[in-house]
């Protein structure tokens, strides 16, 4: 036991000392960390994002001091705990201590309950997802009516395919990409004719499964103006990848003149973009597995413009 | 080398005796043996580890770049179908059910286990389900594609209409797996109850077997829920039933519930002997007892029941109602208790250690580097509005490789070098370990720490193309990837070389407690036979000088000249 010896001999003020640098070190990495973890986002563009980075800071701080303080130990074992080649001798037979597995116990504990707790409270304050309301697939969804009083947009119908999306405005415009007024909440109705898909947009934080049988009704509130990324985040199949929209974040007077415009324009073939690939396909042979034929193309007054490039 | 310099008892073993006649021959047959069935287990499943891990190499290799320029989507979906089902059902289960075989009787003292023919069938359902798992490929519109949950309705559109296909083929092979796992189960849980050497009472037993028997329960109680959701599954498939098709007025996200009411428990099947092998590690190279014995034995049940009320967590974005979100998040956050626990103790024991740098204790040691990072990242993901953003994306890929490959096959290395001279009686070449280890951490941080970004930034997970923003999180992922597999080169022939070569091992090498280690090695047939020590002691006493049996001298010195 000469390594206790040693230890002894050093008065207790210098572990002290060590502890309190190491916890200070710590303590800054963590701060840094959490300030710094805003930047591994996308843009903020709605009225979610700045909560979900926030509870995001917060964690990747709580995260990095736990992460670096266990990690310290460990190193430091590492570093100055090896036995010397030919030690054969056993370490201190400390079997353990009552007082710390009780402070690892609670302070874990109380560190989940308020995360929990302050995340309940986000949910309430952005109670996105409404009623799901289930509908025979023969039936049509749009006839289902749930009104979010909350909402001064919509219900616009988001209808997910294998794979394209449209988008149907309530006084009848169709349209391949999503248009939306900035700063005013607005309510979708979440269809599929098929299978599963989810309704994603990064910039906004947002995404919620769009279950066939079943209409989902969802509010959300854009904040910024911008052209941002929609994906399909629920694996739908063999062209899941290219299942992608935009969303057109704009000022409520280009919104509306976008709406009297699109309403003006004739039906047109709008985006599929599985369907060249699909066809390219077909040409060399229908080589590959098994997948079904993408949905043809929905007829909607405004087909996009799959060039635009996105913001986030 | 000449068969004469071992024990007669342990040249009547079935299982393999470096030298001994028709050695590999047993390997083939139905063999009742506990310890021939651990390594038919375990090589079995190396070898299917390999397959999995050539998928990883093409799905990588398809993600280096942003378009699907590789293979065509629709063979990335079922190669990625595939890995995961291979990794999940071909490799791990089957490699730490083969750890359960090497080390239960072993430890608890037992001649074998419980149910010697039950054990057998076990096995030998694996190859029967990796051959129609195989299989697959070659069916007529090729495997399974639509990942590994085989969420309906699209696992059930069944493009070209056949009887016969891919999907239905997978819904077999899980099914029959799970029935393998219900047998290895049942044995396992009689076992330890049962059959434990005089003297050891339960708070006796080392943590590997109370970690196995932890997570034995869970297969007793949740996998039957799984496999009647795949039955249903199949039934809606192949027999016109609507259980979950909505056009026949069916829910689909029942299925989600029958899933993950198992597969989340599932993965505490999976990690929760990693635990113990981490608890019987870091004693025997820190040369230390394991600090808070008795509390790290009952995190683990305690994790066990809590594992059974989480499954919702991965349904928070699947319309599940806001009061059930919240609740189901408040029951995951919760499993960080237990499990922080079992951390805090593995780092008090290293504490005034004195550490030994050996191939095993540094996949330990990296193992839990890695693990404490996947319980940050897991608890973030449990926060709804952050998995509300992040919840399919690469950052839940990010995180469950880092549990399941970071942490899980770090300590299913660690496990099999660590016992690998008690089971085989050849040492391993160390050099080679250590090159091994070296390779692995590099590669698999390169590989999953970047997809925490690409999560971050939006990349749905799945994908066979993505946006180009993406692109350097996946070009430095896709290197991580190749070094990993690099990384087998040094593994593989550290594996074989030492198993025909390498030097003899002695009864203990390692200078362990544990009645394995008062065995010889490889132990014969029948471990102690007739002469089962009597437990005095609990598992770590390093620096306690307290014997774990009686007359530990004399099984030492019978160990010894066996
Ligand atoms: C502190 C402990 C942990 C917490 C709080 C946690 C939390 C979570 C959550 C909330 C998800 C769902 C994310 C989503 O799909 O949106 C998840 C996914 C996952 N976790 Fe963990 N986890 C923890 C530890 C583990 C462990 C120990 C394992 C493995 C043994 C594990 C394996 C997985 C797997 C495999 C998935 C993804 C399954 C899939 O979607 O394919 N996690 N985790
Ligand atoms: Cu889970």
């Amino acid at each position: 036991m000469t390594s206790t010896h040693t230890n002894k001999r050093n008065p207790n003020s210098r572990a002290i000392l060590i502890v309190a640098i190491a916890t200070a070190i710590d303590l800054l990495m963590s701060i840094l960390m959490a300030h710094w973890s805003y930047s591994w986002f996308p843009v903020q563009a709605s009225a979610a994002a700045p909560y979900v980075d926030q509870l995001f800071s917060i964690e990747t701080g709580i995260g990095t001091f736990i992460f670096l303080g266990c990690t310290g130990v460990m190193g430091w074992v590492i570093l100055f705990n090896r036995a010397p080649k030919y030690d054969e001798e056993d370490g201190d037979p400390i079997e353990g201590n009552i007082k710390l597995e009780i402070i690892w116990t609670i302070i874990p504990l109380l560190v989940v309950f308020a995360i929990a707790a302050y995340s309940i409270k986000v949910n309430e304050t952005l109670s996105t997802l409404g009623p799901k309301q289930k509908y025979r697939l023969s039936d049509n969804p749009s006839a289902i009516t749930s009104v979010d009083r909350t909402s001064i947009i919509g219900p616009i119908q988001v209808i997910a395919r294998q794979w394209n999306w449209e988008f149907v405005y309530p006084d009848g415009v169709r349209s391949s990409e999503l248009h939306l007024p900035v700063n005013q909440r607005v309510n979708l109705k979440l269809i599929s004719e098929d299978v599963l898909h989810s309704f994603f947009v990064p910039a906004f934080r947002l995404k919620q499964d769009i279950i066939p049988g079943s209409v989902i009704s969802y509010s959300l509130t854009p904040t910024r103006e911008g052209r941002y990324r929609l994906r399909d985040a629920m694996f739908s199949g063999a062209y899941f990848s290219q299942n992608q929209t935009d969303v057109i974040v704009e000022s409520e007077k280009s919104y509306s003149d976008w709406l009297t415009f699109s309403g003006e324009q004739p039906l047109q073939p709008g985006l599929n973009p599985s369907q060249p690939l699909y066809a390219r396909r077909l040409e060399k042979g229908d080589k590959g597995w098994a997948t079904v034929s993408p949905a043809p193309a929905p007829l909607v007054n405004d087909p996009g413009d799959p060039s635009a490039s996105h913001e986030a | 080398m000449s068969t004469s310099n071992y024990d007669p008892r342990i040249l009547k073993a079935p299982h393999p005796v470096p030298g001994a006649p028709d050695n590999w021959k047993r390997f083939f047959s139905f063999n009742t043996d506990a310890k021939v069935i651990g390594i038919q287990y375990i090589v079995s499943a190396l070898f299917f580890l390999l397959v999995g891990g050539l998928l990883a190499m093409v799905i990588r290799g398809e993600l280096i770049t942003p378009p699907a320029d590789l293979v065509d989507p629709t063979v990335y979906n079922g190669l990625n179908t595939m890995h995961g089902t291979v990794m999940l059902f071909l490799f791990l289960f089957p490699i730490l059910n083969g750890f359960n075989n090497l080390l239960i009787p072993t430890m608890i003292g037992a001649p074998d286990m419980a149910f010697p023919k039950l054990n057998a069938a076990a096995f030998w359902l694996v190859p029967v389900f990796a051959t129609i798992l195989m299989a697959s490929f070659f069916v007529p519109g090729g495997p399974a594609s639509s990942g590994w949950w085989s969420y309906p309705p699209m696992s059930l559109q069944n493009p070209l209409g056949r009887f016969i296909n891919g999907e239905m083929l997978w819904i077999t092979a899980v099914a029959l797996s799970g029935i393998s796992s219900i047998f290895g189960a049942i044995n396992f849980v009689t076992t330890i109850i049962r059959m434990r050497a005089p003297g050891m009472g339960f708070f006796r037993m080392p943590i590997y077997v109370w970690t196995a028997w932890a997570a034995q329960t869970i297969q007793l109680l949740a996998l039957p829920v799984l496999t009647g959701g795949a039955i249903m599954l199949l039934f809606d498939l192949s027999f016109g039933t609507t259980f979950y098709r909505p056009e026949g007025g069916g829910d689909p996200v029942l299925y989600q519930h029958f899933f993950w009411f198992y597969s989340h428990p599932a993965v505490y099947v999976l990690v929760l002997p990693i635990f113990g092998i981490f608890s019987e590690i870091f004693p025997v190279y820190s040369r230390k007892p394991l600090f808070g014995y008795k509390v790290v034995a009952l995190a683990s049940f305690a994790i066990t029941a809590l594992s059974l009320i989480v499954w919702v967590h991965h349904m928070f974005y699947s319309g599940t109602p806001q009061w059930m979100r919240n609740l189901f998040m408040v029951t995951t956050m919760l499993i960080a208790v237990p499990t922080g626990i079992k951390v805090f103790a593995w780092i008090g024991t290293l504490w005034r250690g004195k550490l030994r740098l050996s191939t095993p204790m540094l996949f330990c040691l990296g193992g839990l580097f890695n693990f404490i990072f996947a319980g940050i990242t897991g608890i973030m993901l449990a926060t709804v509005p952050i998995d509300v953003h992040v919840g399919n994306t690469y950052f839940v890929v990010a995180h469950f490789h880092y549990v399941i490959f970071n942490t899980i096959c770090f300590g299913v290395f660690a496990g099999i070098y660590h016992w690998f001279p008690k089971f085989t009686g050849r040492m391993y070449y160390e050099g080679l370990g250590k090159i091994h280890f070296v390779l692995t951490f590099i590669g698999a941080t390169l590989n999953f720490l970047p997809l925490h970004w690409a999560g971050l930034l939006g990349m749905p997970r799945r994908v066979a193309s993505y946006d180009p923003e993406f692109a350097i999180w996946n070009v430095i992922a896709s290197i991580g990837a190749f070094i990993l597999g690099v990384a087998s080169i040094p593994f593989i022939l550290n594996m074989i070389s030492s198993w025909a070569r390498g030097p003899k091992a002695p009864p203990n090498p390692w200078k362990a407690i544990g009645l394995e280690w008062l065995l010889p090695s490889p132990p014969p047939a029948e471990n102690f036979e007739d002469d089962i020590p009597t437990v005095i002691n609990g598992p770590y006493g390093y620096g306690l000088n307290k014997p774990l049996v009686e007359d530990e001298e004399y099984y030492i010195k019978r160990a010894q000249e066996a």
